[in-house]
């Protein structure tokens, strides 16, 4: 089963949703999700590498801490990101992205995430297929 | 949606009467086309909120209202400490006091129309504007800790402003009670950046002309009149407002059982307003308050800086200042006694009537000026407050027009180009960095904003006082 992300409609804001065989590469799919909600994800080069850690008491707070820390790398470094890898360990995060600072002529970003919130947050397991979903603030 | 479970109250009132878990009635104000226009989920919002520990009176949905994060936007609702009330991060937002300030020009439209295009391009210069655009101001810790401290008062003393500014804003420029110590150093990293900047989404900056007058009498009180230019700045508390409403909405989901609150969603994430989460997030909140007071000042002195050297004789001072996304410590009468309340206005303007003791004494007399900004082709109004609204809803009315469509949706119906082309064609310049953006905020994504100030104006929430139709917009 191929990994994948799609966005979801939300009459305010957008979804972000990312499938995959793991629960780490539902995690990755749903980041690829919410680069995608700034820019075209095709135009983002993945030259530089920063990492983030998060913890919680359950998945899916962890996929809401994990969008949301990297909303907060994209803010203070001006960066977008284009590739990812999670790795989760008993309620440990360690995610890698690769991307570069934004280039408003190359990547014509259109709106910036303010958060990741509890709407529509679930992490699911069914029929070897993990999901990772919520609404994103814009 | 299905107006089946309403009873209706008046031509703009719907109210479900409350039933268990629900403490208080749920009442949305909207005329009839716009409710069955409103998404379900806006109800089932309302009825969660309706249920919440300390809840008074009832929980009101603003005619705007549509489904947001726990609470709908459009959503307001009143707390009593006294009363095991709670504090919400959801119910305030993400965009801790996201608002608009409306300032008068005191030139005509015929003088701006000279010079449209040059003013169009020295505004896109000097705002920043857009994902990845930056203020030039940076903050120091002790100056970042000032302002979190001072709000727009802060600004004007550091030269962004006049002092006459700050009587036209509410809570006076400068929200009481703000602790800065509560504001984490993440937070204010990533507002190092971002200070002076009108962001992306829906914030706009807009030349606009004012096109019909409804209460002419009140319009002159706040000095407008048909032809003349004003200038709206929509914009909030930027990153640094972000992340307090990221961090306590998390903290506020792990502490609620603590505190013995069942949540029907987490998303409700709350804690009692007299508990340490629910204190610490009240100071957070309110120096993320005056962080937008900070940043619609400055922009405003960006603005002024920008049109003296186009239009010298504009003056730009300033006619109102609103944030719609706040929960603010206020006095109502309750069953016939005053009570200290704690209001949620989660994209939901204050709309205090003539007399209220808040006001500033400019504007005691009339009422407090309501500003609703509209999608960027078709209008924005401004209304003022009533007395009725008190025992409406808490003193509060729309904050805008309201999406009708995602932004999903909207990128696929339309075209960037295409719609800066058309606007174009009808006489309005948009100058935006994304053209994907522009999509996302085409003027067909949005509810008619007429019919929602009409709807508030029949309920009695605000009476209208002049339409403004848009120049020039700056679109992050």
């Amino acid at each position: 089963m191929a990994a994948r992300w799609e966005h979801f409609e939300h009459q305010a804001d957008i979804g972000v949703r990312g499938r995959g065989p793991t629960r780490e590469s539902a995690f990755e799919q749903a980041a690829l999700a919410l680069t995608a909600v700034v820019a075209d994800l095709s135009a983002v080069r993945p030259r530089e590498l920063v990492t983030v850690h998060c913890m919680a008491p359950d998945d899916e707070l962890l996929l809401c801490d994990w969008l949301n820390a990297l909303v907060y790398e994209m803010a203070v470094r001006g960066m977008l990101f284009s590739r990812y890898s999670v790795s989760i360990d008993n309620g440990r995060l360690e995610g890698l992205a690769w991307g570069e600072p934004v280039d408003r002529p190359r990547h014509h970003p259109a709106v910036e995430v303010k958060g990741a919130t509890l709407t529509a947050l679930r992490v699911t397991h069914a029929a070897g297929e993990w999901l990772a979903e919520c609404v994103v603030d814009v | 949606m299905d107006t089946s479970r309403f009873e209706r109250l008046g031509e703009c009132q719907w109210q479900v009467p409350a039933s268990p878990p629900m403490r208080v009635p749920a009442v949305i104000y909207a005329g009839e086309a716009l409710i069955r226009d409103m998404d379900g989920k806006v109800l089932e919002q309302l009825c969660n909120v309706a249920a919440l520990p300390g809840i008074v009176g009832r929980a009101c949905a603003m005619p705007d209202a549509h489904w947001g994060y726990g609470f709908p936007i459009g959503g307001v609702a009143a707390f009593d400490p006294a009363d095991g009330g709670v504090v919400s991060a959801g119910g305030v937002g993400f965009d801790i006091s996201c608002g608009v300030r409306m300032l008068r020009t005191g030139i005509r439209r015929d003088a701006v129309a000279a010079v449209a295009q040059r003013l169009a391009g020295v505004l896109y210069r000097a705002i920043p504007a857009g994902v990845g655009s930056t203020g030039a101001i940076r903050l120091g810790d002790d100056e970042m800790e000032a302002m979190l401290a001072g709000g727009a008062r802060w600004a004007v003393e550091r030269g962004w402003g006049e002092p006459a500014d700050l009587e036209r804003i509410e809570e006076g420029g400068c929200m009481a009670g703000a602790e800065p110590a509560q504001v984490s150093a993440r937070a204010r990293k990533r507002q190092q950046r971002e200070m002076g900047t009108l962001g992306s989404g829906n914030h706009y900056l807009e030349v606009q002309h004012v096109t019909e007058v409804y209460d002419a009498a009140v319009a002159a009180g706040l000095g407008l009149a048909r032809g003349d230019v004003v200038v709206s700045i929509h914009c909030g508390s930027r990153g640094l407002g972000h992340q307090i409403g990221t961090e306590y909405l998390r903290e506020m989901v792990i502490a609620a059982p603590r505190y013995g609150i069942r949540l029907p969603d987490r998303e409700l994430a709350c804690a009692p307003i007299d508990s340490p989460a629910g204190q610490a997030y009240l100071g957070a909140m309110r120096a993320g308050i005056n962080c937008a007071l900070a940043n619609r000042q400055i922009l405003h002195h960006l603005t002024r800086e920008a049109f003296a050297g186009v239009l010298p004789e504009a003056r730009l001072d300033l006619l109102y200042d609103v944030s719609h996304n706040t929960c603010k410590s206020e006095t109502h009468a309750i069953d016939g006694r005053h009570r200290n309340v704690f209001v949620h206005r989660k994209g939901a303007t204050r709309a205090f009537g003539p007399g209220h003791p808040d006001l500033p004494a400019a504007l005691r007399e009339i009422g407090q000026p309501v500003i609703i900004g509209g999608s960027m082709g078709t209008a924005s109004y401004v209304l003022i407050g009533t007395r009725e609204s008190e025992a409406l809803s808490w003193g509060s009315a729309c904050h805008g027009a309201g999406r009708r469509m995602s932004r999903r949706q909207a990128s696929r119906s339309w075209n960037g180009r295409q719609v800066v082309d058309e606007l174009a064609a009808r006489g309005i310049i948009v100058r935006s960095p994304s053209q994907r953006g522009v999509a996302e905020e085409a003027p067909g994504a949005y509810k008619d904003v007429s019919a929602v100030v009409e709807s508030a104006e029949r309920a009695g929430l605000a009476r209208r006082v002049v339409r403004v139709e848009p120049l020039i917009t700056i679109k992050g």
